[in-house]
């Protein structure tokens, strides 16, 4: 296990946001004939959540000082996510790109991001979103922490104390909300709730165009992790077909008219398909 | 890949009571197994929960493994995955499946982990193709498409989506083997539960019927009109995401990508446009209604019944109408 020991380090956290550029999904296009999607289309954009762990790591040191560091994994254009990520209050950023590391799914990718990790060392708390707009799975996070065998919490929508002694959060659990304490060092995943992500001021702006990415390939991080497990070679699970879900079946009847036909001819049908 | 044999669902407990997606799990395990010719299993955790044993195998189950342990009584995803994690290694099913509700998303992923194997998120459907290797059916993009995925490890991993699977009829004569297992006890987990609380009392998720409202309203107090509506049904109401980080509604009625996804028998869209993160939360849902002034709006493209108009005028309407005919509609 690795985290940060010793006292001095400990009044300091140091947290590692891991953040996705995704495409903005309003933008991409999808070929109901063919079943393909055609994301070239699509401006690429921070995946919203990992804005809201972004802003829950730099309101935390605010409070208690600290680093926030960004990881990234994805393709050489995800350098802008980080820019914006800098602009927004990160200390430093990381992109983990290479050819090899593509075609990952969420063990592949969760594996090369654990190792980039193990690689920084020192830290404190890993803030990850509850999940992507394109992936969609938010299992990317509590595998990350499985890999790195550190607890999780899930689903977190609020931060109710941080200090020395650890982190207290508030997380929604089906029907229950949970108060739960994380001792030390751990990693969450956030919801939209736990904050609104300010927006980064001009000078900010300026400054992290500036500022220097780190580039980490594969060979970066083969001192300790196995090349076999990056990309398409690490990852057990394959899409092998895309369908768009059918809107087939749906009754499609529109009323219109003055308020009182439409309404009247919809309790009609209503009264039909309420009885069956 | 041989040596791996037989379908293993979780069954998920909160105080004592089994959640109800463990059932549809057993319908769903049932079916594959049956088609493969295998055994189903179901691994349960918790503390002094001897009947409810007997109702997983009541819904499907040859065989339960239950770790009774009061370390086990509140969910820690640490000491859940220790035990879950051993008992995989030992008993080696092919196919390891749990509901895709918030804790078996944050357990699933540790243990597929641990394991060194794949998980498929949120499937709204499972099959098994000519091999006997499993398909996993999930919406990715917010909903936008479906991918079909196969697992080249074992086990092949899954969380399924609440209420889309069907549970079997209960059947109190079937019998099977109840095996009961020492439990591992993970002194420090790492993580300490402070306090649990109900969160809410809408649960939105369970509703059966749901009446949603989005930006066509025009102030908070206008809910009460879909309110009226709701009751009149016996409905819950529900809202799209705007109208909730205005603080006009709390988080527990949002439908949608970040919020809930709900499967009712009966959706009104009131004033909602149909983005792609509303209609990932609502698009299973039996019948759909919309109501909205612009004929053009996305919404319409899923629902099974539109009505072109000001939701000011319909949704009144609609509960004069059907409150007048409650015996007949509501019958
Ligand atoms: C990461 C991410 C996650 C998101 N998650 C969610 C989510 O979980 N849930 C969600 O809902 N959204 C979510 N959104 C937001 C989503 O993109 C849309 O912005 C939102 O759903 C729009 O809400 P709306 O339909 O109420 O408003 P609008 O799109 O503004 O639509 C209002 C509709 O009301 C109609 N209307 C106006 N006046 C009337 C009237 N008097 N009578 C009848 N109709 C009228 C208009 O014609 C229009 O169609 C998410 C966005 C992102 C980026
Ligand atoms: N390629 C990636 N680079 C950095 N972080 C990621 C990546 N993929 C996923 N994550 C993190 O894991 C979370 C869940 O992602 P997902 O499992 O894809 O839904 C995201 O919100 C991010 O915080």
């Amino acid at each position: 296990m690795i985290h940060n020991s010793g006292e001095a380090a400990n009044e300091r956290p140091n947290i590692i946001v891991l953040l996705k550029q995704v495409p903005d999904i309003e933008e991409v296009k999808f070929d109901t004939e063919k079943g393909t999607l055609d994301r070239s289309s699509a401006k690429a954009e921070p995946n919203p959540f990992d804005l809201n762990a972004l802003e829950a790591g730099v309101q935390i040191k605010e409070k208690l000082g600290g680093t926030i560091t960004v990881v990234s994994m994805g393709p050489p254009q995800a350098e802008s996510a980080l820019r914006d990520a800098l602009a927004r209050g990160a200390d430093r950023a990381i992109l983990l790109t290479d050819k090899k590391f593509g075609g990952a799914d969420t063990l592949a990718t969760s594996y090369t991001l654990a190792s980039a990790i193990k690689k920084l060392g020192n830290f404190d708390l890993i803030i990850c979103g509850e999940k992507t707009v394109d992936g969609d799975t938010g299992q990317v996070g509590p595998e990350v922490a499985e890999h790195l065998g550190i607890p999780h919490v899930a689903y977190v929508s609020e931060i109710k104390k941080c200090d020395k002694e650890g982190f207290v959060t508030v997380s929604q659990m089906g029907e229950y909300r949970y108060l739960t304490e994380l001792k030390s060092f751990g990693l969450i995943t956030v919801t939209k709730d736990i904050n609104e992500p300010r927006l980064p001021s001009l000078r900010d702006k300026l400054k992290a165009r500036k500022s220097e990415i780190e580039i980490w390939s594969v060979d970066d991080l083969t001192n300790g992790a196995d090349r076999n497990k990056f990309g398409i070679m690490g990852s057990p699970t394959s899409v092998y077909k895309i369908t768009i879900p059918s809107v087939e079946g749906r009754r499609g009847k529109i009323f219109r008219g003055t308020p009182d036909e439409a309404t009247k001819k919809f309790v009609e049908e209503l009264e039909k398909i309420l009885k069956v | 890949m041989g040596e791996y044999k037989g379908v293993m669902t979780f069954a998920e407990q909160e105080d004592g009571k089994i959640h109800p997606v463990s059932y549809e799990l057993l319908g769903k395990g049932r079916d594959i197994a049956d088609k493969l010719g295998v055994k189903l299993s179901c691994v349960l955790l918790g503390f002094q929960m001897k009947n409810e044993v007997n109702e997983l195998i009541y819904h499907g189950a040859d065989k339960i493994f239950f770790y009774d342990h009061p370390s086990l009584k509140e969910f820690d995803t640490i000491r859940y995955k220790q035990n879950i994690v051993n008992l995989v290694k030992e008993e080696k099913p092919e196919i390891f499946l749990l509901g895709a509700t918030h804790l078996g998303r944050s357990l699933g992923p540790r243990i597929a982990v641990a394991v060194k194997t794949g998980l498929t998120a949120d499937c709204i459907d499972l099959k098994v193709d000519e091999e006997g290797n499993l398909i996993q059916i999930r919406p990715a993009f917010s909903g936008n498409i479906l991918a079909h995925i196969k697992t080249k490890t074992r086990p092949q991993m899954s969380t399924v989506r609440y209420k889309v699977m069907e549970k079997r009829e209960r059947d109190p004569t079937r019998k099977g083997e109840i095996i009961m297992k020492d439990a591992e006890v993970v002194e420090n987990s790492g993580t300490n539960i402070l306090k649990k609380e109900k969160a809410g009392e809408v649960n939105i998720t369970e509703a059966d019927i749901i009446v949603s409202g989005g930006r066509g309203l025009k102030k908070p107090d206008d809910f009460k009109i879909l309110h009226e509506l709701a009751d009149l049904l016996g409905g819950v109401v529900g809202s799209s995401r705007p109208l909730v980080d205005e603080g006009w509604i709390g988080r527990e009625h949002q439908v949608g990508f970040s919020g809930n996804t709900v499967k009712p028998k009966l959706y009104f869209a009131c004033g909602i446009s149909g983005s792609s993160q509303h209609l990932a939360g609502m698009r299973d849902s039996d019948i759909i209604v919309a109501i909205n002034t612009d004929p053009s709006a996305p919404i319409f493209k899923v629902a099974d019944y539109g009505i072109v108009g000001d939701l000011y005028e319909v949704v009144p309407k609609l509960v004069d109408v059907i409150g007048k005919n409650k015996n007949k509609v509501l019958s």
